[in-house]
């Protein structure tokens, strides 16, 4: 770890005033930053700490959406009684993220925040475009099998992005409210992560010192279901091999409306449209789930350890449209 | 042979009596250490595999707030290299010293040490140190070491017997079949460490170690002064798996630089480095023919292992050491073979040679039995022997079948239907599948100091040390055990190497080696007490010393008279009465000494996910006289986990371009977590006293329980998918119906 500069907000509008160009970060929970300045990947001059902002509360909006600021645990947002009831995939999500301990520390808004596992960004050495654009990607040709991606990659970048709980908000829908030197915005959440494509160091939709402070969920659909499966080879403390979030709803045997987003195997939260459309009206049972599962990866290109992502990701598909619609 | 009775004592479940201390953050270890005036040392870790150091730029580290000094192999101690015997207690596995010359050996070595004032300051400024390579291709895997040499054989641990090749020939049935393992890295959770200060010429280094004597010993050889100048003390570790046996490159460098800056230094090995720099278990390749007669009976066994190590180094790991004696067969061959890579020197890690070994041998003993058709279990039975013919000599205590017996019927051995895939529970398939452990049992020479104290207290010590095992706890059972005195009233000082000397702790060999040195002190104090109770002035002068009795912490003689001895001390103004002991390594040449046992495994393949996990475990160990029933069974439950973790996860990856590992961290390193534990585990101790071993009758017990774990989850997956997955880990992509 380098030394640097520390500062604590107490204001949307300080934090913002205090984040000052490349050479800041922001942190809340910690949970990556400080891994990735430890391991010298990151080099923040400066970082401004938005723990004390008051982004604390989750409440639902007279739409019926959720409203969950930032700064939200993934814990406390996993076990809050209006997640647990409408939107149990994201429960499901987060619980199945990280440990306990950096649940408890994690943030909303960091854990969208959240970067990459690829060993080749943190070695800090290996050439990677994500950590020193132009020089190339290591994990092509190199060793792929757990945290890269198959869906999304280029041939600047194949690592796999790492979150749990995108995944569900991706499948939910949801807005990323940000604050900036311009003021507030809106990104919709299926925009806010980019894909690699030829400049994998843009990771998302943030413009120069924004911060986000705030992530809309969508209302839930009515009647629906949801569930997240995660598969990975240990049954704790792993990042997703695969995972799958869904969202159904059914009227009598047939999908009235379907959400997939899957984990694990996409460069960025992974919401497969393609796969949802082909459900809807069709009757829940295992010959459409695995259409879909089949559609979700219909542009999946493997590297050299990781081929097996894509029948696992399929499984993972099928598997939770098999429980939520049983 | 003991000429007392054992008390209750031993045998007990008892906890451990260093707990509280742990509990409270009063058990300090090696980096907790705060000296006055103390610097701290961060490594600056070569990027690159293999070649030569070309320029080192410090300017910028330099100019750093707090930097005191930065070494290289430019600036640097002049040093002397340890002889590394273990005879002469000064082995260790990586006999280069840190910064001797300008090579680079493997990825992760030291090629330079930034000294600061805090940690923060060190670790800041080791990243602004520039060094540049001319670098050579490296060897980075088994498989790329195997491309490009041939193996070196190593025929001092080699065995044959018989004609292996021929009676594989000409048997009816037979097999041949070849394992591979990958490189492990011990992961223990605290991190390799060193706290050095030198006192006008006495280096005085708190190590992260599980061998205080060989560490202060190679520390003398390396600073060239007598072992009489150096203290090392490790009386906490955060457990070590074989990785902290042996001075690492990270303490000579610490202690170099302590001395070199004149204040303390103290140097914490990151955890990236510790899969490069402080060993690891290296990858195997091993190659097993079976054969047998129409009955069953092995006719031929050769197992032939090849191990990569390290470019300065020579380590064998010595996978066919249960081969030559677990079973009876009249031709066999174990051999064993390295190639040079360029990783760190391996080292030994829990059941070094067994663990890897056993998953080849006990794997392949059930490709055997499948291939005649008999049940796994009856396939081993057939073979049993109480004859190691390796030695010619029968074992001294052997209750394999015992195990087998009593592990079948608890797990229900006898309800498994042979046929793979047989078994189901819904989505999942059942598999079940066994496999036999093995572990030699050894002892040290072994000194030890038994102080009964004018508090009514005894003090025992010894420079072994409790690595998180229970050591201090059956030591104070040990002296209990002889004195009669409760175990709160018993304190235990160990890992300090100004103790007298006591073993490693390593080799399952703690227990056999220290309490048999440890109850003779007990009983010399007590011989002390006497003399003095019968002295001038003593509460039975005048008495023979030699017909009082003590029992229970009372003198007596026989003729209805009974002192307390702490009363017996302060009559005399004496602070305690001592007893120092030897006992020596030499064991009964009649016998082979062996321990065994059989772990029975359940797991659960969900094809439609692909979800592979261990659900039941049951193991029936024989290791002699347990000692503590508690701490015994968290041995063997710990190995089940640490062999699950073998079996499904670990895995330290090397990129085969860049030669460097690419997984040395907590998060991709996998070892078993909570949620991976089975839902049952039943330990089963057997618990027959080895007396032709040591009075106490105990063998020892910390690595037998990983040995052939892995073959009975890997015999599992088999019965369970039809797949005979020869290449651990076990992972979920080798076994996927696509």
């Amino acid at each position: 770890m380098r030394n640097f500069a520390y500062q604590r907000a107490d204001s949307v509008d300080a934090a913002v005033a205090a984040h000052s160009g490349q050479s800041s970060s922001f942190v809340a929970g910690g949970t990556t930053l400080l891994d990735l300045v430890k391991l010298d990947v990151m080099q923040p001059e400066r970082i401004v700490d938005v723990r004390s902002l008051p982004l604390y509360d989750v409440e639902r909006l007279d739409d019926g959406r959720l409203k969950i600021g930032a700064m939200v645990t993934n814990t406390d947002l996993a076990h809050h009684p209006i997640v647990t009831e409408n939107y149990r995939v994201l429960s499901e999500a987060l619980l199945a993220g990280a440990s306990t301990s950096l649940r408890n520390k994690a943030t909303t808004g960091g854990n969208v925040m959240q970067r990459v596992r690829c060993p080749y960004f943190r070695d800090g050495v290996s050439a990677c475009n994500k950590r020193e654009p132009g020089s190339g990607c290591a994990a092509i040709g190199g060793l792929n099998r757990s945290v890269h991606a198959v869906l999304g990659t280029s041939d600047q970048c194949i690592a796999s992005h790492p979150s749990d709980m995108c995944v569900a908000m991706a499948a939910i829908g949801a807005t990323v409210l940000v604050s900036g030197p311009n003021g507030e915005r809106e990104i919709d959440f299926l925009d806010f992560h980019l894909l690699p494509g030829d400049s994998p160091d843009k990771e998302h939709a943030l413009e120069a010192d924004e911060l986000i402070t705030h992530v809309v969920l969508d209302a839930p659909i009515e009647g629906n279901r949801s569930h997240y499966l995660k598969l990975r080879d240990r049954a704790s403390y792993q990042f997703a091999l695969a995972s799958s979030g869904v969202v159904i709803a059914t009227e009598g045997g047939t999908i009235r409306d379907a959400r997939i987003a899957l984990g694990g195997v996409g460069t960025k939260p992974w919401r497969a449209q393609r796969a949802e459309r082909s459900l809807i009206g069709k009757s829940a049972e295992q010959a459409s789930f695995q259409q879909a599962a089949e559609l979700a990866f219909e542009d999946a290109k493997a590297y050299e350890h990781n081929a097996f992502k894509i029948p696992l990701g399929q499984q993972a598909i099928v598997r939770s449209l098999t429980t939520v619609t049983a | 042979m003991s000429d007392y009775k054992h008390g209750k004592i031993i045998g007990a479940s008892r906890s451990r009596i260093d707990g509280p201390k742990k509990l409270r953050g009063d058990a300090p270890y090696a980096a907790d250490h705060h000296l006055p005036n103390m610097a701290h040392a961060y490594g600056v870790f070569s990027t690159v595999a293999s070649g030569r150091i070309t320029g080192i730029d410090l300017s910028e580290a330099r100019a750093m707030p707090g930097v005191i000094d930065i070494f290289h192999h430019d600036h640097f101690p002049s040093l002397y290299r340890t002889p590394s015997t273990f005879k002469q207690e000064n082995k260790v596995d990586e006999t280069r010293l840190p910064f001797e010359d300008a090579k680079v050996h493997y990825p992760g070595q030291f090629v330079a040490l930034v000294v600061a004032d805090t940690f923060a300051n060190a670790r800041d400024a080791s990243y602004r140190v520039r060094v540049d390579y001319e670098e050579d291709e490296a060897i980075a895997t088994l498989a790329q070491a195997m491309e490009r040499g041939e193996p070196t054989p190593h025929a001092d641990s080699g065995h044959t017997r018989g004609d292996p090749d021929s009676a594989w020939s000409d048997a009816p049935h037979r097999i041949e079949s070849t394992y591979v393992t990958p490189m492990e890295t011990h992961n223990p959770m605290e991190m390799h460490a060193s706290t050095a200060y030198w006192d006008k010429g006495d280096l005085v280094l708190y190590e992260a170690s599980q061998g205080v004597v060989f560490a202060r010993n190679v520390m003398a050889k390396v600073f060239g002064i007598p072992p009489e100048r150096v203290d090392v003390r490790s009386p906490f570790i955060g457990s070590g798996f074989g990785s902290k046996l042996w001075i690492w490159p990270h303490a000579v460098a610490a202690a170099a630089a302590a001395r070199e800056v004149g204040r303390p230094v103290q140097l914490v090995v990151p955890r990236e480095e510790m899969f490069t720099t402080t060993g690891h278990r290296p990858p195997t390749h091993q190659t097993l023919r079976l054969a047998t007669d129409a009955n069953g009976k092995l006719q031929a066994l050769s197992h032939d292992g090849i191990n990569t190590t390290s470019m300065v180094n020579t380590y064998v790991e010595k996978t066919g050491s249960c081969t030559k004696s677990l079973y009876a067969c009249p031709n066999l061959r174990v051999s064993h073979a390295t190639l040079p890579a360029n990783h760190g020197t391996p080292t030994s890690m829990r059941a070094p040679g067994a663990a890897p070994g056993l998953f080849a041998l006990e794997s392949a003993m059930d490709e055997m039995a499948e291939a005649i058709d008999m049940d796994p279990l009856e396939f081993r039975r057939a073979n049993y022997t109480e004859t190691d013919e390796s030695l010619d000599l029968p074992f001294s205590s052997i209750h394999l079948m015992e195990a087998f017996d009593r592990g079948a019927e608890k797990f229900g051995w006898s309800k498994r239907t042979p046929e793979p895939g047989s078994m189901r529970d819904s989505d999942e398939i059942i598999g079940w599948g066994m496999a036999a452990c093995n572990w030699e049992a050894l002892k040290m020479d072994c000194d030890a100091r038994v102080s009964l104290r004018a508090d009514g207290t005894a003090f025992a010590s010894c420079a072994t040390q409790d690595i998180g095992t229970g050591t201090y706890t059956i030591v104070a059972q040990a002296v209990s055990d002889i004195t009669g005195l409760p175990l709160d009233r018993i304190e235990v000082e160990l890992g300090d190497s100004s103790y007298p000397s006591g073993p490693v702790s390593g080799g399952s060999w703690a227990t056999a080696t220290t309490l048999p040195a440890i109850a003779q002190a007990a009983r010399n104090a007590i011989d002390a007490l006497k003399t003095y109770a019968t002295g001038d002035g003593g509460a039975f002068s005048g008495s023979e010393a030699d017909t009082l009795t003590f029992a229970d912490g009372t003198l007596s003689d026989g003729n209805g008279k009974s002192v307390d001895y702490a009363e017996v001390l302060n009559q005399l103004k004496l602070a305690n009465a001592d007893g120092e002991a030897h006992t020596p390594a030499a064991t009964n040449d009649e016998y082979s000494f062996r321990s065994f046992g059989a772990h029975f495994v359940e797991i659960r393949w969900d094809p439609g996910i692909s979800n592979l996990r261990v659900s039941r475990v049951v193991s029936a160990i024989d290791v002699g006289q347990v000692i503590n029933q508690t701490t015994a069974a968290n041995q063997v439950e710990g190995a089940i986990a640490m062999g699950i973790g073998m079996a499904l996860f670990e895995n330290t990856e090397y990129d085969s371009r860049s030669g460097r590992p690419v997984n040395n961290n907590y998060a991709e390193y996998l070892v078993p977590v909570h949620a991976d534990q089975p839902e049952e585990v039943d330990v089963i101790l057997l618990d027959h006293p080895d007396y032709a071993f040591n009075e106490f009758g105990a063998r020892g017990i910390g690595e037998i329980g990983i040995t052939g774990l892995a073959a009975a989850v890997a015999n599992a997956v088999h019965h369970a998918t039809g797949k005979r997955i020869r290449e651990l880990p076990i992972t979920l992509d080798k076994l996927m119906v696509t």
